[in-house]
């Protein structure tokens, strides 16, 4: 009988499909074209850069990392990721909680700021540090008596240098990647709304509780998604670290701004060496983005395998 | 535990969700708040909970919530000792079944909390007592509804509330599985005799659970007394109308005639409908349709005189003696109806209890019709 249901199913699926589908050669122009696009602008690209890297073979590719300017530019970039990401999750985890589980005024306001620096081209983020932090700029540090001459002073008195300097890097870098922990997590917290909160709140769990033991698990693969794209950004930004920066070689360059600097040299092999490196970083961001896709996909159709089972008991 | 609030307001920007509320509710008693949506009921309940807080005015006593006559309006929500029952359970889905009923336990701090044991123990009695003792360690979403409301009220029993709140219990249940959980929560509450306030929009919900009935519309309670009471007794157009199927009818005009009321009410089992001739006095109407299944058949007639349209709820075996076809003209005598003054109500007569023990006279509206019979 059973057997006899799922052949029906099964004939009344195989039907539908037909029926509800494209003409084949429709089918086949739409994803040829498709891949054609993806093949021309994403994967020769892609293989480019390594092809070119490896162009001298291994020795000189691997001669590109052991360049002391390179290595250099390899720790800053850490750093200034190192600094931004944490802050960055901080804030965008306070940030994303202000605006899903409460209401107040100027709250449209705040999520348009957040998403300020996506809509500011980066070279205008950088530009305002040095307007900021330059020499004829508002904190003036080098003039120590400018417009604006406290802060100058203040920073000036104790030997801090902020632009074309390793502060400056990962301000700018701070900057720019802001957005992206808060934005992933807005519309997840907003979705889940606030009632399992509640109920922890009802039952006698304090603040740090309820975060740690409700919020967080809820929320727990939107953090790491937005964790990965932050970090992927800090490490990849050129624009606005390129004009604070300075470009001082074995100082102030990130990997983004080495590879720059060896390309202009006509260094090519060593350009695309080093280039490889954030190019592996791209492709460490897209697994991982989908292993958190793929797992957050399975505990979804495990529930509903569950409730299917349900209903047949 | 009883429960008490005074003078409570609350407005969300312009909405005025309470408009002065005072209500108390006797120890171990289970009450509902019924009203339509937007009414205010969940969010007295919420109030109650301590999740919502009300206006504060210039008036001290005002907006004060008591338990047991000890006010607790601003001892925090986790500390009042109440176990709440979210509308969609609100349960933390990343956690087991047993998790989740254990989690009020575990939180409490390290000088209160129970041992590991004594929380197994006590999560596996009121595993049983929800009847899902070999669930506990599934995930919510591997739960069908009935059981996740039970996981929700288990969770909520757990740190032995005096006073249980829920939130449209029912409201996300199929209507087989709703009713067996009407039952079941009714039985439960034989058995814990805990103070429980629950809401909810289904009138037919309210009186058949609850010992009493509290009526809200319009930020503000109508009424409040026993199921019968509030069902037999209405003291406002509101609550009759809310509660079961009631006919409304004009009174000023035609045959029906009352110096006091412009309506006049009357439910459509208390509705008789005679054959014979035309009288002076009698109230004539035309058959629509007669329907007719289990003990009751149910008859819509036509006023005559008006053209109104009403219902009439006939006992079978007379519906067969009566032998009505589409179209016939019947006499119609009410057995019992009920009149509401013109104009306004004001809060007064309502809080004065005034409607609900006078009704006011008026001449009989029909044939043979009074207040009782």
């Amino acid at each position: 009988m059973a057997g006899t249901v799922s052949t029906l199913a099964h004939v009344a699926r195989h039907r539908q499909r037909r029926s509800l589908g494209d003409p084949r050669w429709v089918r086949v122009a739409l994803i040829g074209a498709a891949l054609l696009f993806v093949a021309l602008f994403l994967v020769v690209p892609l293989a480019a850069v390594f092809v070119e890297a490896l162009r001298k073979g291994l020795g000189p590719y691997f001669a590109a990392f052991a360049d002391k300017d390179a290595q250099a530019a390899i720790r800053l970039t850490f750093l200034a990721a190192g600094v931004a990401v944490p802050l960055n999750l901080v804030f965008g985890v306070a940030a994303a909680w202000a605006v899903a589980k409460f209401e107040f005024r100027g709250k449209a306001l705040l999520v348009s700021l957040i998403e300020l620096p996506f809509a500011v081209s980066p070279v205008i983020s950088g530009l305002v540090y040095v307007l900021l932090f330059g020499a004829q700029g508002w904190f003036g540090p080098y003039l120590g008596a400018g417009d604006h001459p406290w802060l100058g002073a203040w920073l000036n008195a104790r030997d801090i240098q902020i632009l074309f300097a390793v502060p400056g890097i990962v301000l700018a870098t701070v900057f720019v990647t802001f957005p992206f922990v808060a934005r992933e997590l807005i519309p997840l917290m907003q979705a889940q709304g606030k009632e399992e909160e509640l109920a922890a709140l009802t039952l006698g769990a304090s603040g740090w509780q309820t975060f740690w033991r409700v919020t967080v698990p809820n929320i727990k693969w939107g953090l790491f998604y937005g964790v990965v794209l932050c970090n992927a950004r800090a490490m990849g930004e050129f624009g606005a670290v390129s004009v604070v920066s300075g470009h001082i070689r074995g100082q102030t360059n990130t990997i983004p701004l080495h590879v720059e600097i060896l390309y202009n040299e006509y260094n090519i092999q060593a350009a695309f060496a080093v280039a490889s490196l954030l190019t592996l970083l791209a492709l460490v961001t897209l697994v991982l983005k989908n292993i958190v896709e793929w797992r957050h996909r399975r505990a979804i159709e495990a529930a509903a395998a569950a409730d299917l089972r349900q209903y047949a008991q | 535990m009883s429960i008490e609030v005074r003078n409570l307001s609350k407005h969300f920007g312009a909405f005025t969700a309470l408009a002065n509320v005072s209500l108390k509710v006797g120890t171990g008693r289970l009450t509902a708040l019924l009203g339509p949506s937007g009414s205010g009921k969940t969010t007295l309940l919420r109030i109650i909970a301590g999740l919502e807080f009300p206006d504060t005015g210039d008036d001290r006593e005002a907006g004060r919530v008591l338990f047991h006559g000890e006010d607790v309006s601003d001892v925090p929500a986790g500390q009042r000792g109440v176990g709440f029952v979210f509308q969609h359970y609100a349960l933390f889905k990343h956690m087991s079944v047993f998790d989740n009923i254990a989690f009020g336990l575990t939180v409490r701090p390290r000088k209160s909390r129970p041992s590991r044991a004594e929380i197994a123990e006590r999560v596996h009695e009121l595993l049983r007592l929800v009847q899902l003792e070999n669930l506990g360690q599934r995930l919510p979403d591997q739960l069908s509804g009935g059981q996740r409301q039970r996981v929700a009220l288990a969770r909520a029993l757990a740190m032995q509330p005096k006073v249980l709140l829920l939130d449209e219990p029912f409201g996300a249940l199929d209507a087989q599985v709703r009713k067996e959980m009407r039952s079941w929560l009714r039985s439960l509450h034989e058995k814990l005799h805990v103070t429980t306030v629950f809401v909810t929009h289904d009138q037919e919900e309210a009186l058949e659970l609850a010992d009493e009935v509290v009526v809200m519309n319009n930020a503000r309670i109508e009424q409040v007394g026993g199921p019968q009471e509030v069902y037999d007794r209405p003291v406002s157009p509101f609550v009759i109308e809310f509660l079961g199927n009631v006919n409304r009818l004009a009174a000023g005009s035609g045959k029906l005639h009352s110096p006091g009321s412009d309506v006049l009410y009357v439910r459509p089992h208390d509705v008789d409908i005679q054959r014979g001739a035309a009288g002076a006095h009698a109230l004539r109407a035309r058959v629509l349709h007669v329907f007719s299944a289990g003990s009751y058949g149910s008859v819509t007639l036509e006023r005559i005189d008006t053209g109104e349209h009403f219902e009439a709820e006939i006992a079978r075996d007379r519906l067969r003696d009566l032998d009505l076809k589409q179209g016939d003209d019947v006499n119609v005598v009410f057995r019992h109806v009920r009149l509401f003054p013109r104009g306004q109500f004001t809060e007064a007569d309502v809080r004065d209890g005034r409607l609900s023990e006078a009704p006011p006279p008026g001449t009989p509206p029909a044939h043979g019709a009074g207040e009782h019979i």
